[in-house]
């Protein structure tokens, strides 16, 4: 008796240690230099979590170890061969894994406590709660997944049928879930809340045009620690609430800085269907204006006596797998003494920080990554601004005609610098499917071509310099 | 019972203030490792699968629901703290690399 009653303390104790470990390794990602040992905090606090459950009596090592053996074997893999443009694909991927997970630890613990009585009214709620997120965040990221990945139309499906099947099937699982809460317990009624659940985490995102995954992503995320959170309610453990809660703010966070990223509110992105189509198919090739062409040689005569250099990539950089080549440009300028940075927009990649994560890989050191704010008060004091593979974060009618389908979202202002130099195939048109007054104007040169052949065309030159 | 599950909202409604307050000091650059991180946080459902499975006993069904709890849950621990180790070890300073 008294080994168990000092467990029933230690145990608990255990859960608070690996809650400040989490809080602390999530304030050391602060600082790049700091981050990799916060990670590895956080995963000290989960392993203690971990060995602190195994104290408690009863349970089935057998099952246990196959489980994490399998588990840990198939994440392993996973984490160690995943291609560093795949991060939101995988993201998604474990998102839905944690909401199956939690929503999974909601059913058997329904089913543990259905047969015996009916439920208690907390529990029940608690329950409910942890199945219907569980399940939304489940099948919900699965879809954002398939969109990532091509399985799934990125198209936004606009169509009132899916709205109002979403709301008819989120009354229906409500309904059920009051009913199985106040009246009576009953398996079947059970199984039908999460197939409704199931349903409406896929209607939730079909709707969502591919170019709004990363905020979607940022969601499912935030649901994600939700679902952990209520099943730390169903099993009245705190590791789980304060760990659910945590996560479920940083989703929140980002889904609201993406959508300020975009100006655009939550609900526009989640109900508006953007992208839909061709249907605000741009001028591109306008008569009566010229965009002015740039050759290697006179890029690099520009950029080699320049003083101050940024460069804005977009996702169109990490497509031609041009990283590499804008980095040894970048080291090459920095050679001849000219300051240079890149300037990342918060929506360039295909989530949040994304951009950053393939310029790391590509060994750009982090100080010469900024943002837009760092730069944009200062551009008229840099000499050139080289856009490749972007185009709608650099265009210029967002800060300039409210009325633009992207008017108001904020911009890198590369069309103050003195000189603007934007790599690109053609002057087709961006995501939002508008044109972009930036590669007409004075002080603005056209290179067409490759982003990765431009850029190793243009570092030949500055050799030659 | 209606103490404990108080307990529980004090508790959560704290921990997000605390989140919100740490989540906005980290910075855009390290936007992706705090998704693939938090994330790897969020399968502290581990814990709770590991319940399940013990409270199980005999319910053959139950314990066959534990058992891909834990799987699903140990896959989005290990893989997402490892993930997130493998992106944190790219970000270096000027004078490291």
């Amino acid at each position: 008796m008294e080994i168990s009653g000092g467990l029933t303390t230690i145990i608990p104790l255990a859960y608070l240690a690996s809650a400040v470990l989490f809080i602390l390794g999530i304030k050391r990602l602060s600082h790049p230099d700091t981050a990799a040992g916060g990670n590895r905090l956080a995963a000290v606090g989960m392993l203690l979590a971990v060995i602190a459950t195994l104290l408690e009596r009863g349970l089935d090592y057998t099952w246990i170890i196959a489980g994490v053996a399998a588990g840990g074997l198939i994440g392993a893999i996973m984490a160690r061969t995943v291609k560093m443009t795949a991060m939101p694909e995988m993201v998604a991927v474990f998102n839905g894994f944690g909401g199956a997970a939690s929503g999974l630890v909601a059913v058997g613990e329904y089913l543990r406590v259905s047969g015996a009585e009916t439920l208690a009214i907390d529990s029940g709620v608690s329950i409910m709660a942890g199945t219907l997120i569980g399940a939304v965040t489940f099948s919900g990221s699965m879809i954002a997944f398939g969109k990532l990945q091509g399985f799934v139309t990125g198209n936004a499906i606009s169509n009132p049928l899916v709205k109002f099947s979403a709301g008819f099937l989120l009354a229906v699982a409500l309904g059920l879930a009051v009913y199985l809460i106040g009246f009576e317990s009953n398996l079947l009624f059970y199984w039908g809340l999460i197939a409704a659940a199931l349903v409406l985490g896929i209607l939730f995102v079909i709707p969502i045009g591919g170019a709004d995954m990363p905020v979607v992503v940022a969601l499912l995320n935030s649901y994600s620690g939700l679902a952990a959170a209520s099943a730390g309610f169903v099993l009245e453990n705190n590791a789980l609430i304060i760990s659910g809660a945590l996560v479920g703010a940083s989703g929140l966070i980002l889904t609201g800085i993406m959508c300020r990223a975009m100006n655009r509110s939550l609900a526009n992105v989640l109900f508006s269907a953007f992208g839909t189509g061709a249907a605000t198919a741009g001028r591109a090739a306008d008569g009566d204006r010229v965009a002015t062409p740039i050759e290697a040689e006179d890029s690099a005569m520009v950029l080699g006596y320049a003083s101050r250099v940024i460069f804005v990539p977009g996702y169109g950089l990490a497509v031609a797998q041009a990283q590499h080549r804008i980095r040894e440009l970048a080291d090459l300028l920095t050679e001849r003494g000219v300051a240079v940075r890149y300037c990342v927009h918060p929506v360039a990649g295909r989530m949040p920080g994304h951009m950053n994560v393939l310029l790391a890989e590509a060994n750009v050191p982090y100080e010469q990554l900024c943002e837009p704010e760092d730069v944009n008060p200062d551009m008229e004091n840099i000499d050139v601004a080289v856009v490749v593979g972007a185009n709608d974060v650099v265009n210029p009618l967002a800060r300039d005609d409210p009325s633009s389908p992207i008017g108001g979202m904020p911009i890198i202002e590369t069309d103050r610098a003195k000189t603007c130099i934007v790599i690109k195939r053609s002057l087709s048109v961006g995501y939002a499917g508008i044109d972009n007054p930036l590669f007409y104007l004075r002080n603005n040169r056209m290179f067409f071509g490759d982003a990765a052949d431009a850029l190793a065309r243009i570092t030949e030159e500055v050799k030659q310099l | 019972m209606e103490g404990t599950l108080l307990i529980g909202l004090y508790v959560f409604v704290l921990a997000m203030f605390v989140g919100f307050e740490l989540i906005t000091k980290v910075p855009p650059t390290l936007h992706t490792p705090l998704m693939s991180g938090s994330n790897a946080i969020s399968g502290i459902s581990i814990v709770g699968a590991l319940l399940v499975i013990g409270r199980a006993g005999d319910a053959v069904l139950m314990r066959w629901i534990g058992l891909a709890a834990l799987i699903l849950a140990t896959i989005n621990v290990v893989g997402g703290f490892l993930v997130t180790d493998r992106m944190l070890q790219m970000f270096k300073s000027r004078d490291a690399s």
